[in-house]
């Protein structure tokens, strides 16, 4: 924001940066060498819904567009501070067609004017036993959550258009081993929020609940 | 492009700055009239400047002391700072520092010379009576306090009157003393005196009544900017008429100790029966900030 927006008071909201979402199918594959988390199919977008018939109407437009393909629909879920959530789920190994998915929820918002109320997009990421070694069999990944493994999402953080980590465990703790690990491999290819104080927590995220 | 529905007030940032500007301008009478009688002035300024730069530079941690705020972690308060890390990013904004009073007055401000400096503080009063929806809005409308520097730019606006006031006073004083020290320059002796005097009284009542002008102003925007953020003018509708309802039965030793820090305040604590003219308020009156965000429900909920 300019000097003079605060001077006069009139601070415009903050625009949604949409660009960076692309990279991430091949921080995917990054990560999914070096340490064996796979995408599970499952991201959603995260926006505060604004009062007011209009934004229900281009919402549920929203809803209509996805829901328009074969795949699953669309779940949308209120948490409890008051943020909507849109959970797409596609096919584990089409990440692109995920992140296409995400894109056309952030645009039609902010095509209707509605840019400033996205919060962050998740897509969510699982450890598979013994990954590391497996070459491209896909049998366990429909089960989406092998028992014992760990979870990780890449949360985009819109008014940056940055990624941070977010690695939940049971009882609200987060595996910050693991997000700083994760910082490290991904350094090349996403750009990562380096003020760590921006990384906060989304504690029981849809696609994300462990 | 896409299109914005978060059109600027241009009539209320007019009347800012229109205030902003007189200010200024007294501030240039003042300085003027001081150089042409040939008072000392540096003096004056540099103890006015220094009251002034001391208050803004540790404005965080007196209001905190002042009103018993204790600074919360996110363990201790995980609701509230989940709705604070929630709100800046949304309004990406580095997240200020997060604090509660014990109080049962239903009120918080933002302080804190700059943004990445700021506290934002809640009392208990107000966790206790608004639901989240209402929280999230009071939150809201503080953190746009802090965007918009509110702490800053009233220190600076303040400074004209600080200046007057000290004058004022130390006019008087050396004139007790028995003629004030000056070097000859315009007129005679005591006439000098008298104008400085004369102008340095009038120069404080108008800066006053222009300051509290500027507050007002700044609280309509921090309104207007803390709607725009949650996208929720209602629920801070809603809250603001919670708390103002509230004012009123306020038991009355609490809030003259809050009153010096009504500034920053979301709702000033003054009781209901203390009759203040409007002139002299630190807030715009309840409708005022209702009308306005009426206005902006319209605005968000227009079809195209």
């Amino acid at each position: 924001m300019g000097f003079l927006d605060s001077l006069f008071g009139r601070t415009k909201p903050a625009k949604p940066d949409l660009d960076q979402l692309f990279a991430l199918p091949s921080a995917a594959i990054t990560l999914q060498v070096a340490t064996g988390f796979r995408a599970t199919g499952a991201g959603s977008v995260c926006f505060r819904a604004m009062e007011g018939g209009e934004f229900a109407r281009v919402q549920a437009e929203v809803q209509a567009l996805l829901d328009a393909d074969q795949g699953p629909k669309v779940e949308v879920t209120r948490d409890r501070y008051g943020y909507t959530w849109l959970l797409v789920r596609q096919d584990p190994g089409d990440l692109a067609a995920l992140v296409t998915d995400l894109h056309a929820v952030n645009s039609s918002l902010e095509n209707a004017g509605f840019g400033p109320s996205l919060l962050v997009s998740l897509v969510a990421f699982a450890e598979i036993a013994g990954a590391e070694t497996a070459g491209p069999e896909t049998a366990s990944e429909e089960a989406g959550s092998p028992p014992g493994g760990r979870r990780l999402g890449l949360v985009y953080l819109y008014k940056r258009g940055t990624f941070y980590p977010f690695a939940p465990q049971s009882g609200e703790h987060r595996d910050n081993p693991l997000e700083l690990q994760v910082r490290g491999l991904l350094a090349n290819d996403l750009r990562l929020e380096d003020d760590l104080a921006r990384w906060f927590p989304v504690w029981g995220a849809p696609g994300l609940a462990a | 492009m896409a299109q914005t529905r978060f059109a600027p007030d241009r009539g209320l940032t007019t009347r800012m700055v229109a205030t902003m500007f007189l200010l200024g301008l007294l501030y240039v009478v003042l300085i003027g009239v001081l150089i042409a009688y040939g008072f000392q002035l540096i003096f004056v300024l540099i103890i006015s400047g220094g009251l002034l730069f001391a208050q803004w530079f540790f404005s965080d941690r007196m209001a905190l002391y002042a009103m018993h705020g204790r600074v919360v972690s996110p363990e201790e308060a995980p609701n509230l700072h989940a709705m604070v890390d929630r709100l800046c990013a949304l309004a990406n904004m580095p997240k200020p520092q997060v604090a509660i009073a014990d109080s049962d007055v239903p009120n918080a401000f933002a302080t804190g010379r700059s943004p990445s400096r700021a506290v934002v503080c809640v009392t208990t009063g107000i966790l206790r009576r608004l639901d989240a929806r209402e929280l999230e809005g009071v939150l809201s409308h503080e953190l746009s306090h802090v965007a918009h520097r509110d702490v800053t730019v009233m220190t600076v606006a303040s400074f004209v009157g600080v200046l007057a006031g000290l004058l004022t006073r130390s006019v008087l004083w050396s004139g007790m003393m028995g003629g004030g020290r000056r070097r000859g320059g315009g007129g005679g002796g005591a006439p000098a005196v008298l104008v400085i005097l004369l102008v340095s009284i009038v120069v404080y009542a108008v800066s006053f009544l222009l300051i509290r002008v500027l507050s007002r102003y700044r609280e309509l925007s921090a309104d207007r900017a803390g709607a725009f953020l949650t996208g929720q003018p209602s629920a801070l509708a809603s809250a603001l008429t919670k708390i103002s309802g509230e004012m009123g039965r306020i038991p009355s030793r609490d809030l003259r100790e809050a009153e010096p820090y009504n500034a920053f305040f979301f709702a000033p604590a003054l009781a209901e029966g203390f009759s203040i003219s409007s002139l002299f308020a630190t807030h715009p009156p309840l409708q005022t900030r209702l009308t306005q965000l009426a206005q902006i429900s319209g605005q968000l909920g227009r079809a195209g």
